[in-house]
């Protein structure tokens, strides 16, 4: 195995947060590497169209193209499509194990940023494995990257601004919409409206988002969640119906809509793999996604050198990502005035932020409310019941859980039920989610094929260590 | 609780587990303290291999009677454990290994051990999925593997039916000796027993120090990683000459591999870090023994500690000097063996003469200094 490449500084995501960091250091003169699975820099909001889509032509193709091009500019090692799969702390710093194209590389750097972003969240009913449901910010991946429609007619439900992006999304797209339906309601949007009009440009774009939802005559339900999905092999129904201020389920009538897919996100949760892999310090933050690490003001976590930033950080959205990366950026390269001001404008952005982050955080009512026989964790089959089941079998944390049903011991290892599965041992325990604790994290960070991560080799130079005594 | 037990155990793993079911059924009364949830550390995050080829010779009679009674596990333990009873294969790849597998096969084999040296070609018929490279095979019909994640569930229940009464979540923070018996310190309380067990894996250095006994264990951090489902690939439980590979398929498709590669960690921290180098290298390992897991992909690596004593043989039985103070542990493919061991021990305390000889650990202590004045 060859010697780890060295830099000064690496960055794990290429996402708005991680790629202008990666860019602002190195424009300042650092030897920085970013690594990301995806073909291309962007990250999910500037996610690039691929396959020979010339892509949407919006306004979020022209500031990925602005930044990828910048990060093709400056000096900064590009590790496209390459998984990053192993991080651990040497004694001078952190080494990164990719699986790329042209197979394993090793990385190592006294600094390492983080700049995971998010994965999305689905909290679970009656129907939601069914093929034609996906994800809301799913969703936004095939309409950006792959120009994809799923279905002929869909209902776009859950939560956050993301609702408006995609139902607008698939509207210009041609495909018929037959309702949105929005947890949230309308009280909760005007509640945060002078947050929202504080920045006046997004506010505008949300607003062309409604109103060409609205023009295409889509039925728009707030305050409504979905009760189930109907149909067998495939989506045949949507049936929602009226949820409380908590995202309960509520009386009232429900409603059916025919549709042949179901587009549906409950917000997004950190993707905190990395410094949890590392044994940083996490807190629990509901407004930021879940469990996220403690950072300092330089953006610093509890270990040396290890820092975090953007929606890895806890959920604030792309413009707070940016900046964010622009300020740990000039701050690696010793920059300090630039990195101030910077913070500053974080400041800023910080109402709107979090306005956007609390439409979309985890309603933990909304979980409770998971009927018995619902799988939970998709992976290995789990339901509610069988984990309620776990703790009345004495499991009371959520590591013990995982051994007495296997829930999130599956190929995503908890990284889409994690959140959902805490919040409803919190709840029959009658304990908060720091007493029920994390899935501890362990490598690989993604799944990955055997025969990749062996690459080349003869049985000759596997270093085994000497043998046990007899 | 300030009743007095007639035994405490300290530390709920494979061997506390056990005394203290064995206890109880002998017909003490019985307290379990864990400091955690039961078998989470090295009893439940174990391989699982319930192997002679990984076991060392001095324990190959004992390891036999425990894979009897792992295979019998419901008459005992009464819950499941994902126990399958199946042919198992220590490969050798190169020269040196093959001389290696011949003398150490050889010498389990004298201490009881049902082992043949078989060629490529009738290895192969044991297990169609091996690789190319083989040279020679010791080939073991008492073999096979347990799903050790289970374990923690199965003790619960038959430790409860059992009448035990478990402490869990509670640390044990100093032992002290008392008139009658030992008071176990917990910040819920002090527990009384008139005798007493350590059992705690590779925290028994720290817990005998509370007795004054000087007893170094070295502290092993394990690496083991596991496949996603995949299609059925080997049968058998497969090793290598060296010891440094543990390999088996579960019924639901996923492997485990494992074999000892080191990993980072400490009594303290537990085990924090998978070194890549030394993953890539068991995996390696792993896909030359049985090329077609290449096409499964990696789920999941962790680590555990395993214990181990100045001379790697058991410290089961009597703490000298101490009346009625006994420790369990340490013991070598501990899950394999644990069981029968800790029942060993159990027989002891029960006044019934154990059917093989125990592990005392006169032999590990320094002559005089670390023993407690009686
Ligand atoms: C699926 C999805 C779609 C979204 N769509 C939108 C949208 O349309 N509009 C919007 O405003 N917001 C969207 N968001 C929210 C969006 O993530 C944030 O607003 C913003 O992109 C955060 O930027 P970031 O740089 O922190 O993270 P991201 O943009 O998420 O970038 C993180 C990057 O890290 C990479 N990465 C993570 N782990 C690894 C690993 N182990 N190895 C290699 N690379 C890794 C990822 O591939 C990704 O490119 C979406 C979120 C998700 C999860
Ligand atoms: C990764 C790994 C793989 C292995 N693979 C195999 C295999 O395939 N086959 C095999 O036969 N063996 C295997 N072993 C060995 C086997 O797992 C161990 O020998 C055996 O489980 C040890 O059991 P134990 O009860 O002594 O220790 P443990 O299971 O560690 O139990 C000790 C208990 O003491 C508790 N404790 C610690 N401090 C306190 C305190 N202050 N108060 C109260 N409680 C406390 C701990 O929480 C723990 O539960 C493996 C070990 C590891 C780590």
């Amino acid at each position: 195995m060859t010697a780890p490449l060295p830099f000064d500084i690496i960055v794990l995501g290429a996402g708005p947060a991680g790629a202008t960091c990666a860019a602002t250091a190195a424009e300042a003169g650092r030897r920085v590497a970013v690594v990301d699975e995806q073909p291309q820099a962007g990250g999910q909001v500037w996610r690039a169209p691929m396959g020979g889509f010339p892509g949407k032509g919006d306004a979020d193709q022209a500031s990925g193209d602005a930044l990828r091009q910048r990060l093709v500019t400056s000096s900064a090692t590009r590790l496209l499509g390459h998984r990053v799969w192993s991080v651990v702390r040497t004694e001078t710093g952190y080494r990164v194990d990719t699986l790329g194209p042209d197979g394993p590389t090793a990385l190592e750097a006294p600094s390492l940023v983080v700049a995971t972003g998010a994965h999305e969240r689905v909290v679970p009913f009656p129907g939601w494995t069914m093929p034609g449901v996906i994800g809301l910010a799913a969703a936004t991946v095939l309409l950006k990257s792959h120009g994809v429609v799923p279905g002929r007619r869909l209902v776009v439900a859950g939560c956050g601004p993301l609702l408006a992006v995609v139902a607008a999304g698939l509207v210009k797209a041609g495909a018929e919409v037959a309702a949105v339906v929005d947890i949230a309601p309308r009280s909760a949007w005007l509640a945060r409206l002078p947050a929202i009009l504080g920045q006046p440009r997004l506010a505008a774009r949300g607003l062309s988002w409604a109103l060409a939802v609205a023009k295409a005559g889509v039925p728009m339900l707030s305050g409504h969640g979905v009760r189930r999905v109907e149909g067998g092999a495939a989506v045949a129904r949507v049936v929602v119906g009226p949820v409380d201020a908590e995202g309960a389920p509520a009386d009232g009538p429900e409603r059916v809509f025919e549709a042949d897919g179901l587009i549906v996100g409950h917000g997004l949760t950190t993707a905190s793999e990395v410094t949890r892999l590392l044994r940083a310090e996490h807190r629990f933050d509901r407004l930021r996604g879940g469990w996220i690490p403690v950072i300092d003001g330089a953006f610093q976590t509890s270990l040396a050198g290890l820092y975090a930033i953007g929606d890895g950080a806890g959920i604030r959205g792309q413009a707070m990502a940016s900046l964010s990366g622009e300020a740990l950026g000039w701050h690696l390269a010793g920059r300090r005035a630039e990195a101030e001001a910077a913070r500053g404008r974080m400041a800023a952005a910080t109402p709107f932020s979090d306005a956007m982050a609390g439409l979309m955080a985890e309603r933990p009512a909304q979980v409770r409310a998971i009927a018995p026989d619902t799988v939970v964790c998709r992976c290995e089959d789990v339901t509610r019941a069988e984990i309620d089941a776990a703790v009345a079998a004495g499991a009371t944390q959520i590591d013990q859980l995982k051994h007495f049903t296997r829930c999130g011991m599956g190929p995503c290892q908890g990284r889409s039920c994690a959140d959902t599965v805490q919040e409803l041992m919190a709840a029959r325990l009658g304990t908060t989610r720091e007493a029920v604790g994390q899935w501890t994290g362990r490598p690989p960070l993604r799944p990955v094929p055997l025969g990749e991560v062996i690459g080349a080799f003869s049985y000759d130079d596997i270093p085994i260590p000497t043998p046990a005594p007899l | 609780m300030s009743a007095r037990q007639d035994l405490v155990v300290v530390g709920g793993g494979i061997h506390g587990c056990t005394v203290a079911l064995m206890a109880a059924r002998g017909g003490l009364s019985v307290a379990l303290i864990e400091r955690g949830a039961l078998c989470r550390e090295a009893s439940g995050v174990n391989a699982g291999t319930l192997t002679m080829q990984m076991t060392r010779v001095a324990l190959i009679p004992y390891a036999l009677r425990a894979h009897a009674m792992w295979a019998d596990a419901r008459s005992w333990l009464g819950h499941d454990v994902g126990v399958v009873v199946c042919d198992g294969l220590s490969l050798a790849f190169t020269e040196r290994e093959e001389e290696l597998l011949s003398y150490r096969a050889g010498k389990r084999r004298e201490a009881g051990a049902p082992i043949d040296l078989i060629g490529a070609n009738a290895a192969r018929e044991v297990e169609p999925g091996l690789g190319e490279g083989v040279r020679l095979a010791g080939h073991c019909k008492v073999d096979g593997y347990a799903n050790a994640y289970l374990t923690g569930l199965a003790f619960h229940r038959a430790l409860t039916d059992a009448g035990v009464t478990l402490m869990e979540h509670r640390a044990a923070t100093g032992i002290d000796r008392e008139e009658g018996g030992f008071a176990v310190q917990t910040a819920q309380g002090v527990v009384r027993g008139t005798r007493l067990v350590i059992a705690g894996g590779v925290w028994i250095e720290p817990m005998m120090a509370w007795l004054g006994v000087s007893l170094p264990i070295k502290v092993l951090i394990n690496q083991l990683a596991v496949t996603e489902r995949q299609r059925p690939v080997m049968r058998t439980v497969i090793g290598i000459a060296s010891g440094l590979l543990s390999l088996k398929q579960y019924p639901h498709g996923t492997t485990v591999i494992g074999g000892g590669w080191q990993g980072v960690g400490d009594r303290e921290r537990g085990g924090v870090a998978l070194m890549p180098e030394r993953l890539i290298g068991n995996v390696r390992l792993a896909c030359h023994a049985i090329p077609a897991l290449k096409e499964a992909r990696l789920a999941r690596a962790w680590a555990g500690l395993e214990a181990e004593t100045a001379d790697a043989l058991p410290a089961v039985g009597p703490i000298p000097g101490i009346p009625d103070a006994y420790v369990c542990g340490s013991v070598h493919s501990g899950y394999t063996s644990g069981p029968y061991l800790a029942r060993l021990l159990a027989d002891l305390i029960l006044e019934r003469e154990p059917a093989l000889p125990l592990f005392p650990i006169d032999r590990l202590l320094p002559p005089q200094a670390g023993r407690a004045a009686s």
